[in-house]
């Protein structure tokens, strides 16, 4: 490589990844030349988003170095990870001579049809590979090996990560193993220890750093001053709560169209940032709370946006969103729940002030004492009570006479088979089994208005 | 020993091989050069055999410190034949010694490389050697443990003995070896067929072994009996040791043990293991197969024999085609290590880690930087390397965590502290940050799902991890037991270094209990 075309390219590089000369410099330092000999393994570590597996592509990329991608999650037993590797040896040129080694092997073998390698162990993924690439113009080149999301190696088969740290060492080929994560090394280590990697970390984008890459966005019609305005915008709402460069960009393409609006209607200037802003920023509060979540999808985002443009007193808003814990129940599930989620929530001893009709008024002194342990039920999480306990709070809660029928017996285990509760030991009725309330307050909540129940005044801890 | 300039030629030979043309006969033919191996030296590229050649006849080249173990035999076939493979470059007119030298250097670091500099550890070479001799020529059945920490160089001293019993010509032709490794066999059906794949015995064909687990076993029991104290003596040699004793039944080491006690035909076992308890985990009737001769590998390097070694992994050697620029090379390596950066950070790298790899990391960036723009190794690419490998690697993980997880994880801290570090849930860190974030900022307050959001980000980067008593599985995940994997000192140090940290987040992480 000339000293010249090796600036050209790396300038070139640098023009389609943005904000990473550095490690764009390291790694290329790294890999050095083509026959030249590389650490063993690299372990990439960063953030989503950070452009790892981008540097990486565009690099081995860019240099028409031979390498295999692959993603671990694919690999979900080791015999994938290998035939993966093995029937993809990036053999330029050379293919034919491949092929033909495959033929040939699988004649030995005795089944002709398959060109197609199997392999589902280590000793032989070891044998194939360096009987491949000895015979493969490969030989005389670094043969890079990308593992994306590497932290599922950790739970595959004990001696694969270990084994692809010393591939090097193991098969005496110029192979660099190279992984990439968002976890830190620490969290890799296990057993007795192994070959450590040469980690290197890829730093988050700054705020300008992200501003500059979203920008590259820009629809060809806005101008850049403009879009570079509305990312700011974006960024000053989300930024607090989100880095992520694939949910912003997201997020920005997702709200464009509301922003550009006014413009294009003639109705605000370019200029008048000011009204911009307003515009858009409670838009975007908004998107937080919603698309952001995925409680809404991007699709809905956009026929809502559009519906809200067309006629901005429009309803349509509220109708798309859907609530956020809604589910229709029959009357006495709702009661049943309703008492589970107070049998849950409140403490045995008050079950008599609540629920029997004369009862003495709790002492102002003793709510005062208790209130150290006041609030901790709904921190703690909900505990168990047996089912005579909810059946008692039901009948005093519900309305009417209710006869104990089979139908509440089976409305119970079909609360439990919709995980709204959760059963604790006693398959057979008569152990009388123990329960536990798996939803929300503010599900409990909207499932009491549908009964005109009010069951804040029934929980001890908002007393 | 002029009679056997020849084998080691061959020997020597071999060895560029193994690095440079690769094949699956490597292993095979580690021990027992076949025809294939000496004829094919025509094959590979001059430029990659001349390197081993280089590396080797360091050993030869005047040194301060210890000699190593380089015995004086193999000096003067090594001499003969470097010049011969640094022929071809020395006529070649785009030769060029900066390229020479990179690649001489990246050897070095890469996981195929040898030392430049052997030495230590003489006492247990002479042990190993001797061990392994007797089987070859009396007949003898041993077994051994090698036990040391990663990266002590037990591998290597292997690798050194073997060598030198190929330097032997009444032992090289006496005896085979078997190299099994524990992490590639992973159990005692693929181990028997690497060991009669190695042998090279009549049930393989070319590569291949036919016939079931069951049979393979027995046939190479009953091989391995019917030889008496006449035949061929076998060295296994099973890296991972501990690796294999997890095996059902131990089958594998049962048999090998049992072998080597009783006169059949004499093999010597030879386990490689990191791990000190190794012999607790044998069985009883393995145990006491085994002879418990067992031969400790500690790191005994002295920070000015750590010196030494990163100044020989450094240096160019003697016979370095272009002896001007090896010179000024060499100079200049002189220079950089006597400087007061480098000695300092050599002496801090060594009180992390006095072991070789540690070197071999700390000195990767420098020797990949060399380049025709960058033609020497500068103290400021020690300084940025060593930067580079001591970063702490949450510090860095958190300087990217959006300033919601930031405020997640000081309320966790506080918790943690509060509570004496019991687990905590969401609730409780969200009703944390929502009294921080109401009372005492101008912060924005984020709703549950927005921060339940950022919690679980959290989660997925393994910052925080779901306590062991949490609960199981039925348990909503607002209320799920976790604990944090930050310690407070690597917070206060993220929030140090973060980019535009609000005074109120600082103020609040600073305080202790709120």
């Amino acid at each position: 490589m000339a000293e010249t075309s090796e600036v050209d390219e790396d300038s070139s590089l640098n023009s389609k990844v943005l904000c990473r000369q550095q490690q764009i410099k390291t790694l290329l330092s790294l890999f050095g030349q083509r026959q030249a000999m590389t650490t063993g393994s690299l372990f990439i570590y960063g953030h989503t988003g950070t452009g790892k597996s981008l540097v990486l592509q565009s690099v081995l990329n860019h240099n028409k170095l031979p390498y295999i991608f692959l993603n671990s999650i694919e690999c979900s037993s080791p015999r994938f990870l290998f035939e993966h590797i093995l029937n993809n040896l990036p053999v330029q040129g050379s293919y034919q001579i491949s092929q033909d080694l495959n033929n040939l092997l699988n004649i030995e073998n005795g089944d002709d049809d398959d060109d197609y390698i199997q392999c589902d162990n280590l000793t032989d993924f070891i044998r194939l590979l360096v009987s491949f690439i000895s015979e493969s113009p490969l030989k005389n080149q670094t043969l890079y090996l990308v593992l994306d999301k590497a932290e599922r190696l950790r739970e595959s088969s004990a001696s694969l990560l270990p084994v692809l740290l010393r591939l090097q060492e193991l098969s005496g080929l110029n192979v660099c193993t190279i992984f990439v994560s968002e976890i830190v090394w620490e969290k890799f280590r296990s057993g007795t220890g192994f070959y450590e990697p040469y980690c290197l970390h890829f730093p988050d984008y700054s705020r300008q750093e992200l501003m500059e890459i979203m920008c590259l966005d820009a629809p060809a019609s806005c101008e850049k001053d403009l879009y570079s305005l509305y990312i700011n915008i974006v960024l000053s709402v989300f930024h607090m709560v989100c880095r992520d460069l694939r949910e912003l960009r997201h997020i920005a393409r997702l709200n464009y169209q509301y922003f550009i609006e006014p413009i294009e209607k003639n109705e605000v200037k370019p200029s008048d940032t000011k009204k911009l802003w307003r515009n858009i920023e409670p838009h975007l509060k908004k998107a937080l709370t919603s698309v952001y979540l995925r409680e809404v999808s991007s699709r809905q985002w956009e026929l809502l946006q559009q519906a809200e443009l067309a006629d901005p007193d429009s309803d349509f808003s509220k109708a798309i969103v859907p609530s956020r814990s809604y589910v229709e129940l029959p009357y006495y599930s709702k009661f049943l729940l309703i008492a589970a989620y107070i049998a849950s929530y409140n403490p045995m001893k008050y079950d008599r002030r609540f629920f029997a009709k004369f009862s003495a008024k709790v002492s102002k002194r003793a709510k005062h004492v208790k209130k150290s342990e006041r609030t901790s039920n709904h921190l703690l999480g909900p505990k168990v009570f047996p089912i005579d306990r909810m059946m008692a709070i039901f009948y005093s809660i519900v309305e009417g006479k209710v006869v104990p029928s089979a139908y509440i017996n089976v409305q119970i285990s079909s609360l439990v088979s919709l995980h709204l509760l959760h059963q604790i030991g006693g398959e057979d009725k008569i152990a009388a089994p123990k329960y536990k309330c798996l939803v929300t307050l503010d599900f409990i909540r909207s499932v009491a208005r549908t009964v005109h129940f009010d069951v804040m005044r029934y929980l001890y801890d908002f007393l | 020993m002029v009679k056997n300039n020849h084998q080691e030629d061959a020997n020597s030979l071999r060895n560029h091989v193994k690095v440079s043309e690769i094949t699956s006969h490597d292993r095979r033919s580690n021990l027992t050069p076949t025809k294939r191996t000496i004829a094919t030296p025509s094959k590979f590229n001059s430029q990659i055999a001349l390197s081993p050649s280089l590396l080797e006849s360091r050993i030869a080249s005047p040194r301060k410190h210890k000699l190593g173990i380089s015995s004086p035999k193999k000096t003067p076939a090594k001499k003969r034949i470097a010049p011969s493979a640094a022929k071809p470059s020395l006529v070649d007119p785009d030769f060029n010694p900066l390229e020479e030298t990179q690649r001489i250097l990246r050897l070095r670091i890469s996981q195929v490389n040898k030392p430049p500099v052997i030495s230590g550890y003489e006492k247990e070479r002479k042990q190993l050697y001797d061990l392994m001799k007797r089987t070859a020529t009396t007949g003898e059945s041993n077994s051994l443990l090698l036990i040391g920490p990663r990266g002590c160089g037990k591998s290597m001293l292997i690798q050194r003995v073997v060598e030198d019993l190929h330097s032997d010509v009444a032992v090289k032709e006496n005896v085979q070896l078997v190299q099994l490794t524990g992490l590639l066999q992973t159990d005692d059906k693929l181990a028997l067929r690497e060991i009669t794949r190695q042998l090279k015995l009549e049930n393989t064909v070319g590569d291949r072994v036919f016939r079931s687990f069951a049979e393979t076993l027995q046939f190479l029991i009953e091989a391995l009996k019917k030889g008496d104290q006449a035949s061929k003596p076998i060295v296994f040699i099973l890296d991972e040791f501990d690796l294999f004793a997890q095996h059902k039944n131990q089958t594998l080491l049962y048999n090998l043990f049992d072998v080597s006690q009783s006169a059949q035909t004499p093999i010597c076992v030879i386990g490689v293991t990191c791990r000190l308890d190794v012999v607790e985990l044998l069985e009883k009737r393995v145990k006491s197969r085994f002879s418990h001769r067992q031969l400790y590998l500690f790191n005994k390097l002295t920070l000015s024999q750590y010196r030494d070694l990163c100044r020989s992994y450094l240096t160019l050697c003697s016979d370095f085609p272009d002896q001007d620029f090896a010179d000024t090379w060499n100079k200049n390596i002189q220079c950089l290590l006597g400087e007061v950066s480098v000695k300092d950070i050599l002496e801090r790298q060594f009180s992390l880690t006095n072991d070789v790899r540690g070197l071999i990391t700390l000195l990767t960036y420098p020797i990949c930087q060399v380049n025709a723009a960058h033609p020497r190794v500068t103290a400021a690419d020690v300084v940025t390397s060593f930067k580079l490998i001591s970063t702490d690697t949450k510090s860095a993980m958190l300087h990217g965590v959006s300033t919601l997880e930031l405020c997640l994880i000081i309320a966790m801290k506080h918790l943690t502290d509060i509570y004496d570090g019991e687990p905590f849930n969401f609730e409780m860190v969200y009703s944390e940050y929502q009294k921080f974030a109401q009372r005492r900022s101008g912060m924005q307050v984020y709703e549950k799902p927005v921060v339940m959001k950022a919690y679980e980000h959290l989660q997925t980067l393994e910052l925080i991890k779901s306590h062991a008593g949490g609960g199981g599985a039925q348990v909503q995940k607002e209320y799920k037991l976790m604990s944090l994997l930050v310690h407070p000192s690597q917070i206060l140090d993220a929030i140090q270094k973060y980019p535009g940290c609000p005074t109120e987040i600082k103020q609040w992480a600073s305080q202790s209990i709120c």
